[in-house]
């Protein structure tokens, strides 16, 4: 079975580690903030100016002028700074983030990420997504391997405008967890009930299947 | 005003001099920080050809979406848009020129802009559409490409708390780009929501120096929520 949105935050979760500043994207990224595992203790930094996010407010605690990068409400953890957007790139920029998760449209084998513009549609823009992509070492990416026509998003060339360059190493999807190098995907984890012939069948650019693939433990 | 006094009592005067094609910096995120009655007084000018940028373009009736029915904005320079169906007839008719930028590239050039350093290296959008047409340069390895500086004619700018002189204090996430934008403005023009007299505001805790301040003024605010996204009490 494909992993749900929930499932793929779970997963992603995993990569979690004590003492990490952690900064995710809108969508299923976000979910991840529900499954941190218990007994280690991660800080969400949101790129409009937050690190140390907390949960979304009660109707008592919305302040208006405190917003996460979706624009939502939400509150502050304990220990959490403030600063301006220029210091939060900076921070971004400078790899001082851990972790970055973020979607994707297209990943491909040279780790090329397509993310936010797709020509002729409405095209609303990169918001911080290109300067995530150039600034994280650590990115993991999660997306649906296909589209619901059967059209693989792991491609040996993206097809759309570029987010980024030369910048993904792991790809998280709805059927498996790719690691990406050398030019290649390599198949490290399958997601529950999915056949490596299954996977293969759905992933365009060249995947490497070594041993036995094992199943993602949720 | 008088010496390093920055206040003015109307937002007429607050916002003088404002004249049809310059290029005006706001602050703001979303609707989160932005100097929202400092954008009312530019639609009641009724000012045109403005370039503006800004992370956000505000959405339908509040923000700097209140400046597109009138056609005020001939180009928008921004991170992320298209929150208002005006925005996007305007772009997709081509009558609203608009330059997508990375969002810490924007606030980068800001402060570049404001700092006086005409251009910056950055690794962010190499080898995207934002690199087109741009120097790009290798360090140690890595592909990083020429951005260029912004300057404002304007900068029109947010804040929680100011001194008589503008230093000026941000409160909470509605600081975002709002001390950058203060710094690249010829003319910058801050609201905010107190004014205490100098010496109130302890030195250790200013953001933003006065002396990037050219006009202060008292506003009352509405600080519409974009997302109002609540859990529950029992949670």
């Amino acid at each position: 079975m494909a992993l749900t949105r929930e499932q793929l935050a779970q997963r992603v979760a995993q990569e979690l580690q004590d003492g990490y500043y952690v900064n995710l994207g809108i969508g299923i990224p976000t979910l991840v903030a529900n499954y941190i595992p218990e007994g280690i203790e991660v800080m969400l930094q949101s790129e409009n100016g937050l690190l140390g996010m907390g949960q979304f407010p009660t109707e008592a605690e919305i302040d208006a002028d405190l917003i996460n990068a979706g624009k939502q409400t939400v509150t502050m953890a304990k220990g959490a700074s403030i600063f301006d957007s220029a210091e939060s790139f900076a921070m971004i920029r400078g790899g001082h983030v851990d972790l970055t998760v973020l979607g994707a449209f297209e990943v491909d084998v040279n780790g090329n990420i397509a993310s936010y513009m797709i020509p002729g549609k409405l095209i609303k823009g990169m918001g911080g997504a290109m300067d995530l992509v150039a600034g994280a070492d650590n990115i993991i990416v999660t997306m649906t391997h296909a589209s619901k026509h059967g059209v693989s998003k792991l491609l040996s060339n993206c097809t759309l405008p570029l987010t980024g360059k030369g910048c993904i190493k792991r790809v998280l999807t709805d059927l498996a967890f790719i690691e990406i190098k050398n030019g290649k995907f390599y198949l490290l984890e399958r997601a529950p009930g999915v056949s490596v012939a299954e996977i293969i069948s759905l992933t365009e650019g060249e995947l490497v299947v070594e041993g036995d693939v094992p199943e993602m433990q949720l | 005003m008088a010496g390093f006094d920055k206040v003015v009592s109307s937002y007429e005067e607050a916002m003088a001099g404002l004249e049809d094609n310059m290029t005006v910096i706001a602050g703001g995120f979303g609707l989160c920080g932005i100097p929202e009655n400092l954008i009312r007084e530019i639609q009641r000018k009724g000012t045109k050809g403005l370039t503006l940028v800004s992370n956000n373009c505000g959405v339908d009736d509040f923000g700097l979406g209140i400046l597109l029915p009138d056609r005020q904005i001939k180009k928008i320079i921004a991170s992320y848009v298209g929150e208002n169906a005006e925005f996007e007839r305007q772009m997709m008719s081509g009558e609203l020129e608009v330059e997508l930028t990375p969002q810490g590239t924007l606030a980068e050039k800001m402060r570049a802009g404001g700092a006086g350093i005409p251009a910056f290296f950055t690794a962010t959008g190499y080898g995207t559409p934002v690199a087109e047409g741009k120097e790009e340069r290798e360090f140690d390895g890595r592909h990083y490409i020429l951005e260029p500086a912004i300057k404002g004619d304007f900068a029109i700018v947010k804040a929680w708390k100011a001194d008589r002189y503008g230093n000026l204090v941000f409160r909470k996430t509605a600081r975002n780009f709002n001390p950058m934008a203060a710094t690249a403005g010829k003319i910058t023009v801050v609201e905010v929501e107190e004014i205490v007299e100098p010496g109130e505001l302890d030195p250790d805790h200013i953001h933003t120096p006065g002396i990037y301040v050219n006009r202060l003024i008292l506003g009352t605010f509405e600080k519409r929520i974009e997302q109002r996204t609540v859990r529950s009490d029992s949670e």
